[in-house]
């Protein structure tokens, strides 16, 4: 019973950092139309650097907004210097997220090395929590807060505020919303940045959990993939669902079976694919 | 007619580059033709038919594994081996082809490598039949059975070459086809050609399972010139490389992606010798290429002829 | 035999009904001209005929063959061809190699492997004799995207014509075309052989008018008004759909 309680929080707490990347890949894909393979380098980067500031300053929350900071500031060099100048086609756009998925992870290899590293948690979540007969560490508790959080804060923006009317109005139709007086052009940048912060997020509140070390973005870069193939690109509770049942399934699959983990996420990808190619919540 | 007569100038050299070339030299050109292979096999489903596909390492690796694993713990006969090898890699591509073709655009992107990262990470956690991590050495060069063998450089670089001939030519041959113009329609306007009565799908298929069965080709002799075969044969980075040879030497272009691929393992080479920031570079690699030529080299050449591209 | 039939075709997306159980028949050979305003459901039902989109409920009949399970090839290997309102070509394909796969698409060497095209020379003689027929001779080796729009357009059409359709969906083939360009167009449609049946969308009243034999208009996903030519020019209710939108 144990368990079966201990992983399933682990994979609901996996499963909220997966929502973080997810949910970033699905709003940049939404409106720019733009799969953005760099995604996993602002998760990596993000840890990276929050590993350096807390190294520098001791502060979780120092680090943390350091780590972000980075990568919205790469991100926003991304977009607006680089991608803007390629054409509106799928595949050069992905290309370039590409060549600096390449390039972040190997100069992080060169700038932090190659041994696996893992954030320290900030000192309030060093405890535990008593429910009943289980104990939960508190982390993992907050993470899923954290992702739960930004989860409804995203579906307010969403629903809810003219911002969010803009981004539906934006990716329904750029050019009618452009014409209706919506800036598209910042609103592109916002969103990346955006998501970049997202991808960020996740790895500095991932860290403490998952370490960060060569070859983690590409990782979990095809965990997102896989999430947003199960929930549908462009769909927030598609990436949220997809999320909650990509991360219970790989937790499930490492504690279980060990040596063939990415089958317990290959199969339901499968199924999908199969059965509903656009995703569980996709439009197309 | 100007092209076939560069055709011929470069197969002659080609035939004649063990006279020349040093022993290292000649090693490395026999990588650039596996890869060339490889990548060429890449153009077929992305250059002609329009398929993007970051897992196309998938085959390349499968072909690589079971004639290593062949080899090396059952039987090392090179026909047996060989055969298994394709058939694997034809298993594969067919399989992985029900799934993907399902999906278009990004979707067929991730898709593509989420099928081929299954495959790694197979590769990765089965220690004790591949290795893992470590991976697999001790393959021999392969022993045909014929009055000479493949161990030498020279001979195994014209048992090479001679794959590499063949399978250009008949690539050669079905790009030209009406099936190979109709991967081109389809690539220019699937819409249109469905609407003229075309089942894309089917196309769409078996471009697939024929770029699976080249690449596995071509990891088949990429086994054979290393000895060793590792997860790295299926991973990202191999796709990745696959990718960016076809882009930079021309997508849709029958030669270009060879170009791209004898280059990248040049530059690799070059490279790798003076830093160890040779997936940095391809980055870069890729970064420039797609903003400043994404036409590749030959679609450079032919703006420079004047020809129209495509 | 009706060469094309719609029972109760019904397409409903979200909240949205685009075609409202529409039925029709039309008889070989006929030209039946669409109208309708904006978001009527005439694209729709085109899509809808062709195989590009589902019903959510009703029949399709080619000839009297239910074809509502086919998908669109089959459709067209039956004899349905299809122009689309948006230039839907191969941009860089040149005229003659776009034809060339047109012609290839209903010829049984279309899925031949292993011998080049230039072994059927059937395939360019069929092609060379539309590019003749259809005045797009001298500009076989232009590359589509490099084609004035007028010529795209012309060329959508003798894509069309290629695999010799029995029936014909014509989306809008004039729109953004000059009145020169519009005549010529309209010129063409007119010498299409007489046994191929027609359906044409068209926003152009005057090229309607003059290619039909019967109308049909569509508002709001249904068929309002159905007849022969003069009685529809003359019924207020079209009149009323559209008040406001006389052309070009």
């Amino acid at each position: 019973m144990t368990f079966w309680a201990i992983q399933t929080l682990n994979g609901v707490s996996f499963g909220m950092l997966l929502f973080l990347l997810a949910a970033g890949l699905s709003l940049i894909f939404g409106l720019m139309k733009i799969l953005n393979l760099a995604h996993g380098s602002f998760y990596v980067l993000g840890a990276y650097v929050a590993l350096s500031a807390i190294g520098a300053t001791g502060s979780f929350l120092m680090a943390a907004a350091a780590g972000i900071a980075t990568v919205v500031a790469l991100g926003v060099v991304m977009e607006r210097g680089l991608l803007r100048r390629l054409p509106h086609d799928e595949l050069p756009q992905a290309l370039l997220t590409f060549g600096f998925l390449l390039i972040v992870g190997d100069l992080s290899l060169a700038i932090w090395g190659g041994t696996p590293q893992t954030l320290p948690k900030p000192a309030i979540f060093e405890t535990s929590v008593r429910v009943g007969p289980l104990v939960f560490p508190s982390y993992r508790l907050f993470v899923i807060g954290v992702g739960g959080l930004v989860g409804i804060a995203l579906w307010i923006l969403q629903e809810r505020t003219r911002l969010g009317a803009m981004l539906r109005a934006a990716i329904d139709d750029a050019d009618i919303a452009r014409a209706t007086g919506i800036n598209v052009s910042v609103l592109s940048t916002g969103v990346f940045a955006f998501g970049a912060a997202l991808a960020a997020l996740g790895g500095i509140i991932g860290g403490p959990l998952l370490g960060v070390y060569p070859g983690a973005d590409f990782e979990i870069l095809l965990l997102a993939f896989v999430v947003v193939i199960v929930g549908g690109l462009g769909s927030l509770k598609g990436a949220f669902f997809g999320g909650l049942l990509v991360g219970l399934l790989d937790n499930f699959g490492k504690a279980l079976f060990p040596q063939f983990a990415l089958f317990t996420i290959f199969a339901p990808m499968a199924v999908i694919l199969a059965v509903r190619p656009s995703g569980l919540f996709g439009a197309r | 007619m100007r092209a076939g007569i560069a055709v011929a100038a470069a197969v002659l050299l080609l035939v004649l580059s063990p006279l020349v070339l040093s022993s290292y030299q000649l090693g490395l050109l026999t990588k650039m033709l596996i890869f060339a292979l490889f990548a060429m096999s890449l153009n077929l489903i992305l250059g002609y038919a329009g398929l993007p596909s970051l897992g196309h390492a998938a085959y390349f690796g499968v072909g690589a594994y079971t004639v290593g694993l062949l080899a090396v713990k059952v039987r090392d006969n090179f026909w047996l081996d060989f055969g298994a090898g394709l058939l694997a890699a034809a298993v594969t591509s067919a399989l992985f082809g029900l799934l993907a073709l399902r999906a278009r655009g990004a979707y067929l992107l991730m898709i593509t490598l989420a099928l081929a990262q299954v495959l790694w990470g197979i590769a990765f956690g089965w220690r004790w039949l591949t290795g893992g991590d470590d991976g697999l050495p001790g393959v021999p060069r392969p022993a045909a059975g014929l009055p000479w063998s493949f161990a030498g450089g020279p001979a195994f670089y014209y048992f090479v070459l001679v794959v590499f001939v063949a399978l250009t030519s008949a690539l050669w041959i079905v790009v030209r086809s009406p099936f190979g113009q109709a991967l081109i329609g389809i690539r220019e306007s699937e819409r249109r050609m469905e609407v003229l009565g075309y089942d894309t799908w089917r196309y769409k298929y078996v471009a697939f399972v024929l770029a699976g069965v080249i690449a596995g080709t071509s990891g088949n002799l990429f086994v054979y010139y290393n000895g060793f075969v590792s997860p790295a044969y299926l991973s990202i980075v191999f796709s990745a490389m696959a990718l960016i040879m076809v882009i930079l030497g021309g997508a849709g272009t029958l030669l270009g992606p060879a170009l791209g691929g004898a280059v990248i393992v040049l530059l690799e080479n070059v490279i790798s010798a003076h830093t160890e920031r040779w997936l940095t570079v391809l980055g870069v690699i890729y970064v420039v290429v797609t903003l400043f030529a994404p036409a590749g080299i030959m679609g450079f050449v032919r703006a420079r002829l004047g020809n129209p591209t495509g | 035999m009706s060469a094309l039939g719609v029972e109760t075709l019904s397409h409903q997306f979200g909240g949205l009904r685009a075609l409202n159980e529409v039925a029709l028949e039309v008889a070989e050979g006929e030209r039946l001209v669409i109208l309708g305003p904006n978001g009527a459901g005439k694209t729709t039902l085109f899509n809808v005929i062709t195989g590009l989109i589902r019903p959510t409920a009703g029949r399709i009949t080619l000839f009297d063959q239910d074809v509502t399970a086919l998908a669109p090839h089959r459709r067209a290997r039956l004899g349905l061809g299809r122009t689309f309102q948006v230039t839907t070509l191969f941009p860089r394909l040149t005229v003659l190699d776009s034809v060339l796969l047109a012609v290839q698409g209903s010829d049984r060497s279309r899925f031949t492997l292993h011998r080049p095209r230039a072994a059927f020379p059937r395939l360019f003689t069929r092609a060379e004799a539309l590019l003749e027929g259809w005045s797009l001779a001298e500009r076989r080796d232009v590359p589509t995207r490099e084609l004035s729009y007028g010529e795209q357009r012309q060329l959508e059409l003798v894509l069309a014509l290629a695999p010799s359709p029995r029936v014909l969906l014509l989306d809008e083939p004039t729109a953004g075309l000059s009145p020169a360009e519009t005549t010529a167009v309209a010129g063409m449609i007119r010498r299409f052989p007489r046994d191929v049946t027609i359906l044409l969308i068209e926003h152009d009243m005057d090229v309607a008018l003059d290619l039909a034999e019967r109308v049909i208009a569509l508002h709001d996903g249904r068929i309002v008004a159905v007849g022969p030519r003069d009685e529809i020019k003359r019924d207020p209710r079209v009149a009323e759909i559209y008040l406001g939108i006389d052309e070009p």
